[in-house]
Protein backbone atom coordinates (compact mmCIF):
# COMPACT_ATOMS: atom_id res chain seq x y z
CA UNK A 1 0.00 0.00 0.00
CA UNK A 2 2.79 2.10 1.26
CA UNK A 3 4.81 1.49 -2.19
CA UNK A 4 1.51 2.39 -4.47
CA UNK A 5 1.19 5.50 -2.51
CA UNK A 6 5.13 6.25 -3.31
CA UNK A 7 3.98 5.54 -6.90
CA UNK A 8 1.42 8.10 -6.82
CA UNK A 9 3.34 10.75 -5.24
CA UNK A 10 5.96 10.49 -8.05
CA UNK A 11 3.07 9.98 -10.94
CA UNK A 12 1.47 13.55 -9.49
CA UNK A 13 4.99 15.37 -9.16
CA UNK A 14 5.93 14.16 -13.10
CA UNK A 15 2.36 15.49 -13.88
CA UNK A 16 2.58 18.67 -11.87
CA UNK A 17 5.90 19.18 -12.77
CA UNK A 18 4.84 19.50 -16.36
CA UNK A 19 1.64 21.65 -16.22
CA UNK A 20 3.59 23.99 -13.95
CA UNK A 21 5.90 24.70 -16.70
CA UNK A 22 3.28 24.64 -19.57
CA UNK A 23 1.05 26.93 -17.73
CA UNK A 24 3.94 29.47 -16.66
CA UNK A 25 4.93 29.48 -20.67
CA UNK A 26 2.26 28.25 -22.53
CA UNK A 27 4.35 27.34 -25.56
CA UNK A 28 2.86 24.05 -26.01
CA UNK A 29 -0.27 24.97 -26.02
CA UNK A 30 -0.97 27.97 -28.35
CA UNK A 31 1.49 26.39 -30.81
CA UNK A 32 -0.74 23.12 -30.57
CA UNK A 33 -3.90 25.21 -30.60
CA UNK A 34 -2.98 27.66 -33.21
CA UNK A 35 -1.94 24.62 -35.66
CA UNK A 36 -4.93 22.49 -35.32
CA UNK A 37 -6.91 25.78 -36.50
CA UNK A 38 -4.73 26.08 -39.51
CA UNK A 39 -5.20 22.72 -39.86
CA UNK A 40 -9.16 23.03 -39.57
CA UNK A 41 -8.69 26.14 -42.14
CA UNK A 42 -6.44 23.96 -44.73
CA UNK A 43 -9.27 21.68 -44.83
CA UNK A 44 -11.88 24.25 -45.17
CA UNK A 45 -10.49 24.90 -48.54
CA UNK A 46 -9.26 21.43 -49.44
CA UNK A 47 -12.72 19.93 -49.47
CA UNK A 48 -14.69 22.71 -49.84
CA UNK A 49 -16.28 21.47 -46.43
CA UNK A 50 -20.35 22.03 -47.53
CA UNK A 51 -23.18 21.66 -45.69
CA UNK A 52 -24.18 18.24 -46.92
CA UNK A 53 -20.47 17.21 -46.97
CA UNK A 54 -19.83 18.32 -43.25
CA UNK A 55 -21.70 15.57 -41.89
CA UNK A 56 -20.11 12.53 -43.13
CA UNK A 57 -16.61 14.14 -42.74
CA UNK A 58 -16.36 16.21 -39.80
CA UNK A 59 -15.04 13.14 -38.03
CA UNK A 60 -12.65 12.81 -39.86
CA UNK A 61 -11.30 15.91 -40.09
CA UNK A 62 -11.46 16.48 -36.77
CA UNK A 63 -9.34 13.35 -36.20
CA UNK A 64 -6.54 14.33 -38.27
CA UNK A 65 -6.10 17.59 -36.73
CA UNK A 66 -6.08 16.19 -33.26
CA UNK A 67 -3.50 13.60 -34.61
CA UNK A 68 -1.20 16.57 -35.99
CA UNK A 69 -2.12 18.60 -33.14
CA UNK A 70 -0.91 15.43 -31.17
CA UNK A 71 2.55 14.81 -32.55
CA UNK A 72 3.33 18.44 -32.10
CA UNK A 73 2.94 18.05 -28.58
CA UNK A 74 4.53 14.79 -27.81
CA UNK A 75 7.36 15.80 -29.94
CA UNK A 76 7.91 18.91 -27.68
CA UNK A 77 7.31 17.90 -24.30
CA UNK A 78 9.57 15.20 -24.55
CA UNK A 79 12.19 17.45 -26.57
CA UNK A 80 12.38 19.77 -23.47
CA UNK A 81 13.17 16.90 -20.82
CA UNK A 82 16.34 15.82 -23.56
CA UNK A 83 17.59 19.36 -24.63
CA UNK A 84 17.50 20.75 -20.57
CA UNK A 85 19.07 16.93 -19.24
CA UNK A 86 16.28 17.14 -17.17
CA UNK A 87 15.44 13.33 -18.17
CA UNK A 88 18.63 12.60 -16.29
CA UNK A 89 17.08 13.88 -13.55
CA UNK A 90 14.24 12.32 -13.51
CA UNK A 91 15.88 9.09 -14.15
CA UNK A 92 18.46 9.67 -11.36
CA UNK A 93 15.41 9.75 -9.07
CA UNK A 94 14.33 6.89 -6.58
CA UNK A 95 10.75 6.42 -7.89
CA UNK A 96 9.87 3.65 -10.32
CA UNK A 97 10.19 4.37 -14.22
CA UNK A 98 6.76 3.80 -14.94
CA UNK A 99 5.94 6.33 -12.85
CA UNK A 100 7.39 8.45 -15.05
CA UNK A 101 6.23 7.09 -18.39
CA UNK A 102 2.48 7.35 -16.65
CA UNK A 103 3.30 10.99 -15.30
CA UNK A 104 4.44 12.20 -18.69
CA UNK A 105 1.52 10.24 -20.86
CA UNK A 106 -1.22 11.69 -18.75
CA UNK A 107 0.39 15.32 -19.00
CA UNK A 108 0.38 14.98 -22.70
CA UNK A 109 -3.41 13.34 -22.59
CA UNK A 110 -3.91 16.61 -20.58
CA UNK A 111 -2.54 18.66 -22.97
CA UNK A 112 -4.37 16.60 -25.85
CA UNK A 113 -7.59 17.21 -24.04
CA UNK A 114 -7.52 20.87 -23.36
CA UNK A 115 -6.86 21.78 -27.29
CA UNK A 116 -9.88 19.13 -28.48
CA UNK A 117 -12.26 21.38 -26.01
CA UNK A 118 -10.87 24.39 -27.64
CA UNK A 119 -11.17 22.89 -30.86
CA UNK A 120 -14.98 21.62 -30.68
CA UNK A 121 -16.47 24.79 -29.65
CA UNK A 122 -14.57 26.70 -32.37
CA UNK A 123 -15.37 24.08 -35.40
CA UNK A 124 -18.64 23.96 -33.91
CA UNK A 125 -19.22 28.22 -34.51
CA UNK A 126 -17.19 28.08 -37.50
CA UNK A 127 -19.48 24.99 -39.53
CA UNK A 128 -22.87 25.32 -37.10
CA UNK A 129 -22.93 22.12 -36.22
CA UNK A 130 -23.24 20.60 -32.62
CA UNK A 131 -20.24 18.79 -31.66
CA UNK A 132 -20.79 19.04 -27.71
CA UNK A 133 -22.15 15.58 -27.29
CA UNK A 134 -21.33 13.67 -24.31
CA UNK A 135 -20.50 10.61 -26.27
CA UNK A 136 -18.23 12.12 -28.48
CA UNK A 137 -16.63 13.57 -25.70
CA UNK A 138 -16.14 9.71 -24.65
CA UNK A 139 -15.02 8.98 -27.47
CA UNK A 140 -12.94 11.76 -28.18
CA UNK A 141 -11.25 10.88 -24.77
CA UNK A 142 -11.04 7.11 -25.10
CA UNK A 143 -8.96 7.90 -28.61
CA UNK A 144 -7.22 10.18 -27.32
CA UNK A 145 -5.87 7.80 -24.41
CA UNK A 146 -4.72 4.86 -27.25
CA UNK A 147 -2.74 7.83 -29.11
CA UNK A 148 -1.10 9.33 -26.33
CA UNK A 149 -0.53 5.95 -24.50
CA UNK A 150 1.93 5.09 -27.85
CA UNK A 151 2.97 8.12 -28.52
CA UNK A 152 4.66 9.15 -25.28
CA UNK A 153 6.90 5.74 -25.29
CA UNK A 154 7.75 6.44 -29.24
CA UNK A 155 8.47 10.02 -28.56
CA UNK A 156 10.86 8.86 -25.72
CA UNK A 157 12.61 7.14 -28.72
CA UNK A 158 12.05 9.53 -31.25
CA UNK A 159 14.14 12.32 -28.73
CA UNK A 160 16.81 10.40 -28.26
CA UNK A 161 17.59 9.56 -32.66
CA UNK A 162 19.47 11.77 -34.75
CA UNK A 163 16.56 11.94 -36.97
CA UNK A 164 14.29 13.05 -33.75
CA UNK A 165 11.74 15.31 -35.30
CA UNK A 166 10.62 13.67 -38.11
CA UNK A 167 10.49 10.31 -36.87
CA UNK A 168 7.71 10.72 -34.71
CA UNK A 169 5.22 10.60 -37.06
CA UNK A 170 6.56 7.61 -39.47
CA UNK A 171 6.73 5.63 -36.28
CA UNK A 172 3.30 6.88 -34.73
CA UNK A 173 0.66 7.13 -37.63
CA UNK A 174 1.25 3.01 -38.61
CA UNK A 175 0.63 2.18 -35.29
CA UNK A 176 -2.13 4.18 -34.15
CA UNK A 177 -4.15 3.22 -37.41
CA UNK A 178 -6.70 1.50 -35.58
CA UNK A 179 -7.23 3.87 -33.10
CA UNK A 180 -8.10 6.42 -35.89
CA UNK A 181 -9.94 4.16 -37.70
CA UNK A 182 -12.17 3.52 -34.96
CA UNK A 183 -12.25 6.71 -33.52
CA UNK A 184 -13.40 8.12 -36.88
CA UNK A 185 -15.91 5.46 -37.62
CA UNK A 186 -17.33 5.93 -34.01
CA UNK A 187 -17.56 9.86 -34.29
CA UNK A 188 -19.24 10.24 -37.44
CA UNK A 189 -21.31 7.45 -36.41
CA UNK A 190 -22.28 9.68 -33.06
CA UNK A 191 -22.76 12.83 -35.41
CA UNK A 192 -24.80 10.57 -37.74
CA UNK A 193 -26.73 10.05 -34.91
CA UNK A 194 -27.10 6.44 -35.74
CA UNK A 195 -27.93 3.63 -32.46
CA UNK A 196 -25.41 3.35 -29.84
CA UNK A 197 -25.07 -0.43 -30.78
CA UNK A 198 -23.63 -0.17 -34.23
CA UNK A 199 -21.26 2.44 -32.74
CA UNK A 200 -20.16 -0.51 -30.16
CA UNK A 201 -17.74 -2.25 -31.42
CA UNK A 202 -15.94 0.97 -32.40
CA UNK A 203 -15.92 1.53 -28.75
CA UNK A 204 -14.79 -2.00 -27.41
CA UNK A 205 -12.08 -1.68 -30.26
CA UNK A 206 -10.72 1.22 -28.82
CA UNK A 207 -10.76 0.35 -25.11
CA UNK A 208 -9.33 -3.14 -26.02
CA UNK A 209 -6.31 -1.09 -28.54
CA UNK A 210 -6.16 1.29 -24.84
CA UNK A 211 -5.98 -1.56 -22.33
CA UNK A 212 -3.51 -3.16 -24.86
CA UNK A 213 -0.67 -0.24 -25.51
CA UNK A 214 -0.83 1.11 -22.09
CA UNK A 215 0.24 -2.51 -21.09
CA UNK A 216 3.01 -3.36 -23.10
CA UNK A 217 4.06 0.88 -22.80
CA UNK A 218 4.59 0.27 -19.41
CA UNK A 219 6.04 -2.81 -19.66
CA UNK A 220 8.75 -1.49 -22.18
CA UNK A 221 9.24 2.20 -20.92
CA UNK A 222 12.16 1.26 -18.38
CA UNK A 223 13.87 -0.42 -22.01
CA UNK A 224 13.80 2.82 -23.77
CA UNK A 225 15.38 5.10 -20.82
CA UNK A 226 18.00 2.87 -19.89
CA UNK A 227 21.21 4.34 -20.39
CA UNK B 1 37.63 -15.28 -41.26
CA UNK B 2 34.96 -17.96 -40.53
CA UNK B 3 34.68 -20.25 -43.46
CA UNK B 4 30.61 -21.05 -44.40
CA UNK B 5 29.46 -23.80 -42.59
CA UNK B 6 29.15 -26.99 -44.54
CA UNK B 7 25.47 -27.05 -43.30
CA UNK B 8 24.17 -23.84 -44.83
CA UNK B 9 26.06 -25.55 -48.58
CA UNK B 10 23.89 -28.12 -48.18
CA UNK B 11 21.03 -25.99 -47.42
CA UNK B 12 21.79 -23.43 -50.19
CA UNK B 13 21.66 -27.09 -52.89
CA UNK B 14 18.46 -28.43 -51.12
CA UNK B 15 16.39 -24.70 -51.19
CA UNK B 16 17.56 -24.70 -55.20
CA UNK B 17 16.23 -27.82 -55.55
CA UNK B 18 13.05 -27.50 -54.05
CA UNK B 19 12.36 -24.13 -55.71
CA UNK B 20 12.97 -26.06 -58.98
CA UNK B 21 10.54 -28.98 -57.98
CA UNK B 22 8.13 -26.56 -56.36
CA UNK B 23 7.58 -24.05 -59.39
CA UNK B 24 7.61 -27.16 -61.50
CA UNK B 25 4.61 -28.54 -59.71
CA UNK B 26 2.67 -25.47 -59.92
CA UNK B 27 3.08 -24.92 -63.68
CA UNK B 28 2.89 -29.14 -64.79
CA UNK B 29 1.22 -31.25 -62.13
CA UNK B 30 -1.52 -28.57 -60.56
CA UNK B 31 -4.40 -28.43 -63.33
CA UNK B 32 -5.74 -25.22 -64.82
CA UNK B 33 -8.23 -23.32 -62.51
CA UNK B 34 -11.45 -23.04 -64.67
CA UNK B 35 -12.64 -19.89 -64.62
CA UNK B 36 -9.32 -17.72 -63.87
CA UNK B 37 -6.88 -19.39 -66.23
CA UNK B 38 -3.30 -19.07 -65.98
CA UNK B 39 -3.43 -15.98 -63.81
CA UNK B 40 -4.20 -17.87 -60.77
CA UNK B 41 -1.06 -19.71 -60.44
CA UNK B 42 -0.18 -16.65 -59.01
CA UNK B 43 -1.76 -17.81 -55.71
CA UNK B 44 0.60 -20.62 -54.92
CA UNK B 45 3.69 -18.08 -54.80
CA UNK B 46 1.66 -15.00 -53.40
CA UNK B 47 0.59 -17.04 -50.16
CA UNK B 48 3.94 -18.66 -49.93
CA UNK B 49 5.80 -14.99 -50.19
CA UNK B 50 2.80 -13.24 -47.63
CA UNK B 51 3.37 -15.96 -45.40
CA UNK B 52 7.11 -15.71 -45.21
CA UNK B 53 6.74 -12.04 -44.43
CA UNK B 54 4.23 -13.06 -41.52
CA UNK B 55 6.78 -15.50 -39.85
CA UNK B 56 9.79 -13.17 -40.50
CA UNK B 57 8.01 -10.53 -38.48
CA UNK B 58 6.68 -12.94 -36.18
CA UNK B 59 10.52 -14.45 -35.59
CA UNK B 60 11.82 -10.32 -35.04
CA UNK B 61 9.22 -9.66 -32.12
CA UNK B 62 10.05 -13.17 -30.41
CA UNK B 63 14.14 -12.28 -30.86
CA UNK B 64 12.71 -8.73 -29.48
CA UNK B 65 11.64 -10.31 -26.33
CA UNK B 66 14.54 -12.22 -26.32
CA UNK B 67 17.06 -9.21 -26.71
CA UNK B 68 15.23 -7.29 -24.41
CA UNK B 69 15.50 -10.04 -21.83
CA UNK B 70 19.12 -11.16 -22.41
CA UNK B 71 20.80 -8.40 -23.82
CA UNK B 72 22.47 -10.29 -26.28
CA UNK B 73 24.07 -9.03 -29.11
CA UNK B 74 22.95 -12.21 -31.21
CA UNK B 75 19.02 -11.63 -30.74
CA UNK B 76 19.33 -8.22 -32.10
CA UNK B 77 21.25 -9.13 -35.20
CA UNK B 78 18.42 -11.85 -36.26
CA UNK B 79 15.54 -9.36 -35.43
CA UNK B 80 17.45 -7.04 -37.93
CA UNK B 81 17.83 -10.17 -40.48
CA UNK B 82 13.88 -11.36 -40.07
CA UNK B 83 12.55 -8.19 -41.08
CA UNK B 84 14.90 -7.31 -43.48
CA UNK B 85 13.78 -10.31 -45.18
CA UNK B 86 10.17 -10.16 -44.66
CA UNK B 87 10.01 -6.77 -45.99
CA UNK B 88 11.20 -7.66 -49.11
CA UNK B 89 8.66 -10.77 -49.19
CA UNK B 90 5.67 -9.03 -48.10
CA UNK B 91 6.40 -6.71 -50.84
CA UNK B 92 6.61 -9.26 -53.48
CA UNK B 93 3.57 -10.61 -52.40
CA UNK B 94 1.53 -7.60 -52.86
CA UNK B 95 2.91 -7.02 -56.07
CA UNK B 96 1.91 -11.10 -57.29
CA UNK B 97 -1.55 -9.76 -55.65
CA UNK B 98 -1.87 -6.71 -57.84
CA UNK B 99 -0.78 -8.86 -60.87
CA UNK B 100 -3.52 -11.38 -59.69
CA UNK B 101 -5.95 -8.26 -58.79
CA UNK B 102 -6.11 -6.91 -62.29
CA UNK B 103 -7.51 -9.43 -64.42
CA UNK B 104 -10.03 -11.09 -61.91
CA UNK B 105 -10.89 -7.83 -59.67
CA UNK B 106 -10.61 -5.35 -62.83
CA UNK B 107 -8.13 -3.35 -61.13
CA UNK B 108 -4.44 -3.11 -59.70
CA UNK B 109 -5.91 -2.13 -56.16
CA UNK B 110 -8.69 -1.82 -53.83
CA UNK B 111 -8.95 -0.69 -50.37
CA UNK B 112 -9.84 -4.22 -48.98
CA UNK B 113 -8.53 -5.08 -45.04
CA UNK B 114 -5.67 -7.65 -46.08
CA UNK B 115 -4.42 -4.84 -49.07
CA UNK B 116 -5.02 -1.83 -46.43
CA UNK B 117 -3.40 -3.71 -43.38
CA UNK B 118 -0.05 -5.08 -45.82
CA UNK B 119 0.46 -1.34 -46.77
CA UNK B 120 0.06 -0.84 -43.04
CA UNK B 121 2.52 -3.33 -42.51
CA UNK B 122 5.07 -2.32 -45.03
CA UNK B 123 4.99 0.87 -43.34
CA UNK B 124 5.49 -0.09 -40.10
CA UNK B 125 8.66 -2.41 -40.43
CA UNK B 126 9.83 0.93 -43.30
CA UNK B 127 9.66 2.90 -39.70
CA UNK B 128 11.63 0.09 -38.09
CA UNK B 129 14.37 0.44 -40.28
CA UNK B 130 14.46 4.45 -40.48
CA UNK B 131 14.30 4.12 -36.33
CA UNK B 132 17.50 1.97 -36.84
CA UNK B 133 19.05 4.32 -39.21
CA UNK B 134 18.28 7.03 -36.86
CA UNK B 135 20.60 5.73 -33.75
CA UNK B 136 24.43 5.52 -33.87
CA UNK B 137 24.83 3.89 -30.45
CA UNK B 138 24.68 0.12 -31.29
CA UNK B 139 23.01 -0.79 -27.75
CA UNK B 140 20.22 1.69 -27.67
CA UNK B 141 19.69 0.64 -31.63
CA UNK B 142 18.91 -2.88 -30.52
CA UNK B 143 16.89 -2.04 -28.03
CA UNK B 144 14.32 0.39 -29.62
CA UNK B 145 14.09 -1.70 -32.07
CA UNK B 146 13.38 -4.61 -30.61
CA UNK B 147 10.79 -2.56 -28.73
CA UNK B 148 9.65 -1.69 -32.12
CA UNK B 149 9.35 -5.03 -33.54
CA UNK B 150 7.07 -6.25 -30.59
CA UNK B 151 4.72 -2.83 -31.05
CA UNK B 152 4.43 -3.28 -34.60
CA UNK B 153 3.66 -6.76 -34.55
CA UNK B 154 1.05 -6.29 -31.73
CA UNK B 155 -0.70 -3.75 -33.46
CA UNK B 156 -1.13 -5.62 -37.08
CA UNK B 157 -3.83 -8.01 -35.52
CA UNK B 158 -5.80 -4.94 -34.26
CA UNK B 159 -5.38 -2.86 -37.53
CA UNK B 160 -6.47 -5.97 -39.69
CA UNK B 161 -9.50 -6.40 -37.22
CA UNK B 162 -10.15 -2.91 -37.70
CA UNK B 163 -10.33 -2.51 -41.38
CA UNK B 164 -12.06 -5.94 -41.42
CA UNK B 165 -15.16 -4.16 -39.75
CA UNK B 166 -15.47 -1.73 -42.74
CA UNK B 167 -16.11 -4.79 -45.45
CA UNK B 168 -13.60 -7.03 -47.69
CA UNK B 169 -13.94 -9.15 -50.82
CA UNK B 170 -10.32 -10.66 -50.72
CA UNK B 171 -11.08 -14.58 -51.23
CA UNK B 172 -10.31 -16.87 -48.15
CA UNK B 173 -9.02 -20.17 -49.90
CA UNK B 174 -7.58 -21.37 -46.96
CA UNK B 175 -10.88 -21.91 -44.40
CA UNK B 176 -14.28 -20.61 -45.04
CA UNK B 177 -14.69 -17.60 -47.51
CA UNK B 178 -17.27 -14.71 -47.47
CA UNK B 179 -19.60 -14.99 -49.90
CA UNK B 180 -19.02 -11.25 -51.23
CA UNK B 181 -15.94 -12.69 -52.00
CA UNK B 182 -14.46 -12.39 -55.60
CA UNK B 183 -12.15 -14.53 -57.45
CA UNK B 184 -12.75 -17.28 -54.67
CA UNK B 185 -12.45 -20.91 -55.92
CA UNK B 186 -11.73 -24.11 -54.15
CA UNK B 187 -8.34 -26.11 -54.06
CA UNK B 188 -8.32 -29.81 -55.52
CA UNK B 189 -6.12 -32.73 -54.83
CA UNK B 190 -2.97 -31.88 -56.67
CA UNK B 191 -3.26 -28.04 -56.50
CA UNK B 192 -3.25 -28.14 -52.47
CA UNK B 193 -0.32 -30.82 -52.84
CA UNK B 194 1.45 -27.77 -55.41
CA UNK B 195 0.01 -25.15 -52.72
CA UNK B 196 1.46 -26.66 -49.09
CA UNK B 197 5.13 -27.93 -51.50
CA UNK B 198 5.28 -24.06 -52.47
CA UNK B 199 4.47 -22.91 -48.57
CA UNK B 200 7.40 -25.84 -47.36
CA UNK B 201 9.92 -24.48 -50.35
CA UNK B 202 9.16 -20.21 -48.92
CA UNK B 203 9.80 -21.58 -45.47
CA UNK B 204 13.13 -23.51 -46.58
CA UNK B 205 13.77 -20.35 -48.72
CA UNK B 206 13.21 -18.00 -45.30
CA UNK B 207 15.37 -20.14 -43.47
CA UNK B 208 18.31 -20.43 -45.55
CA UNK B 209 18.23 -16.33 -46.02
CA UNK B 210 18.25 -15.91 -42.62
CA UNK B 211 21.13 -18.21 -41.53
CA UNK B 212 22.94 -16.12 -44.68
CA UNK B 213 21.62 -12.68 -43.07
CA UNK B 214 22.62 -13.60 -39.70
CA UNK B 215 25.65 -14.43 -40.80
CA UNK B 216 26.19 -10.98 -42.37
CA UNK B 217 24.71 -9.22 -39.86
CA UNK B 218 27.83 -11.03 -37.15
CA UNK B 219 30.55 -10.08 -39.47
CA UNK B 220 29.30 -6.56 -40.29
CA UNK B 221 29.11 -6.29 -36.04
CA UNK B 222 32.81 -7.61 -36.03
CA UNK B 223 33.68 -4.82 -38.60
CA UNK B 224 32.29 -2.44 -36.45
CA UNK B 225 33.71 -3.55 -33.41
CA UNK B 226 37.58 -3.28 -35.44
CA UNK B 227 36.50 0.05 -36.09
CA UNK B 228 35.94 1.01 -33.31
CA UNK B 229 39.11 -0.23 -31.54
CA UNK B 230 41.10 1.26 -34.41
CA UNK B 231 39.77 4.64 -34.17
CA UNK B 232 40.05 4.71 -30.48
Amino acid sequence: MNNFRNFLRALTAVVRKDLTAEWRSRELFTAMLVFALLVILIFNFALELDARARTSVTSGVLWVTFAFAGTLGLNRSMATEKDRGCLDGLLLAPVDRSAIYFGKAIGNLVFMFVVELVVLPVYSVLYNINLFRPELLLIILLGSIGYVAVGTLLSTMAVQARTRDILLPILLFPLVVPVLIAAVRASGGILQDFAWEEIQAWVNLLVVYDVIFIAIAFMFFDYVVEE
Amino acid sequence: MEQKPRWLNILDTLTAILFVVSVFLVFFYAPMERTMGAVQKVFYFHVATAWVGMLGFLVAAVVGVFYLIKGERKYDIMGLAAIEISLIFFFIAIIMGSIWARPIWNTWWTWDPRLTTATIVELIYAAYMMLRQGIDDPDRRARFGAVYAVLGFVSVPLTFISIRMLRTIHPVVVGNSDPGAEGSFSMTGPMKTAFFFSLFTFSVLFVDLFWHRVRMGKLAAKVEELRLKITA
